[in-house]
């Protein structure tokens, strides 16, 4: 087993464009076999963090960094399941297959990766399907598999159910908590309170790119110490 | 009316018995320019891929120079390859001027552009989807390319087909560099510019009616190929 990248800390972590502060000085810690989810209405930064976390956008100021004394390329370790599936015109499981060759996951083992991937998401059917025939519920169901089966330290989703129908998101959420059982840390992003209530240990609640409350959910939904957060669970409009 | 009438009669007839000189003219346009197409495939869609992806200085004037090459007259590529290959040019040890190998050259030239600007637009849309995911499996440079053009296989075909159209169609830079001389490098276009010059207008108009039905052919036995793989669901 190689060492984990986690915990992963993040430190004042700023992200602007044209001078206007979009992240605005985030530090939080993301420990290992934790599920995060970050809350907030749209618009808060909540993607671009995440977005932050993954090393896709380099931060105006501030750092993500292992403080495992894990060096290299830490996206390798991480994985992310988009909003919206952004698969391959490939069969189902030549999408999982390229995942694992693209983060160089050797040949050999690969298959069993495949199988074990495809079992869990309940894919095995379609796996010569095309994964532009699946339907959309099962195409992020796949994005998730895909994620997974790189067995990444933390994984991070960008509203992954935001338009599926329940049954799917049911599928997904079972997913994301076997994972995480299983000690995948899963950095969550929603504006979907229910499924905030429903997946999360910890809360990260943002507002205009800050950090507007961090703890444990069930104090954070109980009682919530932000003016924010009580407006925004009490299903206020914030601005 | 009456051409017309006289002209599919004998196209008719010179497919039906199957006439050497015709069998030998068809075989050569379609070697010279499939083998012009599959050149222009290898370089154009390798340079329209990295084309696509890559960010470097100068690509907004690359991008307008591929799209205004598509347009490039036969004629003056001929006299470009003409120039080049003649005695007096730089390649002309080679003696290449007046041969079929001649042709593909002047037909690569004339295609790869097409292949290359058409290619960067198909790899470029596809790439605004993939992007965020590939990124963040870590794919970049040669193997993002890669990468794109498989997954543009299907709209790529379309786009070998828009050169191949372009190949097997334009007669200014085969007669140029080819010189049609019977039973070496006369091919269809060719053929029917003399017919056409000589009066011959019925077998002209009938070597224009294999033309068009050779273009048909292909286009329809890559739409059946096409349909078997599912093509519109995956675009």
């Amino acid at each position: 087993m190689t060492k984990s990248i986690l915990p992963l800390r993040v430190e004042d972590l700023r992200y602007s464009v044209d001078g206007k502060a979009l992240v605005d000085g985030i530090s939080l810690t993301i420990n290992p076999a934790t599920f995060t989810v970050v809350l907030g209405p749209n618009g808060a930064g909540k993607s671009l963090l995440l977005r932050l976390l993954h090393g896709m956008l380099a931060p105006t100021s501030g750092t993500v960094a292992c403080t495992n004394g894990v060096n290299g390329d830490l996206r390798r370790r991480q994985a992310m399941v988009f909003q919206r599936p952004v698969l391959l015109r490939r069969s189902v499981e030549a999408n999982i297959a390229y995942a694992l060759g693209a983060l160089g996951v050797p040949r050999g083992q690969r298959p069993a990766m495949i199988e074990l991937a495809l079992s869990r998401a309940g894919l095995r059917d379609a796996r010569r399907v095309h994964a532009r025939l699946l339907s959309v519920g099962e195409q992020q169901r796949l994005t998730v598999a895909r994620a997974l089966a790189c067995e990444p330290d933390i994984m991070f989703l960008d509203e992954p159910t935001a338009s599926l129908d329940p049954a799917s998101v049911q599928q997904i959420e079972t997913l994301l908590l076997d994972a995480n059982a299983r000690g995948m840390a899963i950095v969550l992003v929603t504006h979907d309170v229910g499924q905030a209530r429903r997946l999360g240990r910890d809360i990260v609640f943002v507002h205009t790119g800050r950090l507007a409350e961090q703890g444990r959910a069930d104090s954070f939904f109980s009682t919530p110490q932000s003016d924010v957060a009580r407006a925004y669970l009490a299903g206020e409009i914030i601005v | 009316m009456h051409d017309l009438q006289a002209a599919f009669m004998l196209a008719a007839s010179l497919i039906y018995t199957g006439d050497a000189d015709l069998a030998e003219i068809i075989g050569l346009s379609m070697s010279v320019s499939l083998t012009a197409v599959l050149a222009a495939c290898v370089i154009g869609m390798v340079l329209g891929g990295a084309v696509g992806v890559l960010r470097f200085r100068g690509r907004p004037a690359v991008i307008i120079l591929l799209n205004a090459m598509m347009g490039l007259p036969p004629v003056v590529v001929g006299l470009g390859v003409y120039l080049l290959l003649s005695r007096a040019g730089p390649l002309g040890v080679f003696g290449l001027l007046y041969t079929p190998t001649a042709m593909i050259i002047a037909q690569t030239i004339l295609v790869t552009p097409i292949v290359a600007a058409l290619t960067r637009q198909v790899v470029e849309d596809l790439y605004e989807e993939y992007d965020e995911q590939l990124r963040s499996l870590g794919v970049s440079g040669l193997g993002l390319v890669r990468t794109l053009l498989w997954d543009a296989r299907y709209s790529l075909i379309t786009v070998a087909l828009a050169g191949f159209g372009r190949a097997v169609a334009e007669v200014g830079a085969v007669m140029i560099v080819g010189g049609n001389i019977d039973h070496l490098t006369r091919v269809m276009t060719t053929a029917i510019a003399l017919e056409t010059s000589k009066g011959n207008l019925a077998l002209a108009l009938a070597l224009g009616v294999i033309l068009v039905g050779i273009s048909l052919l292909v286009n329809g036995a890559v739409a059946v190929f096409g349909g078997r793989s599912g093509r519109s669901k995956h675009d």
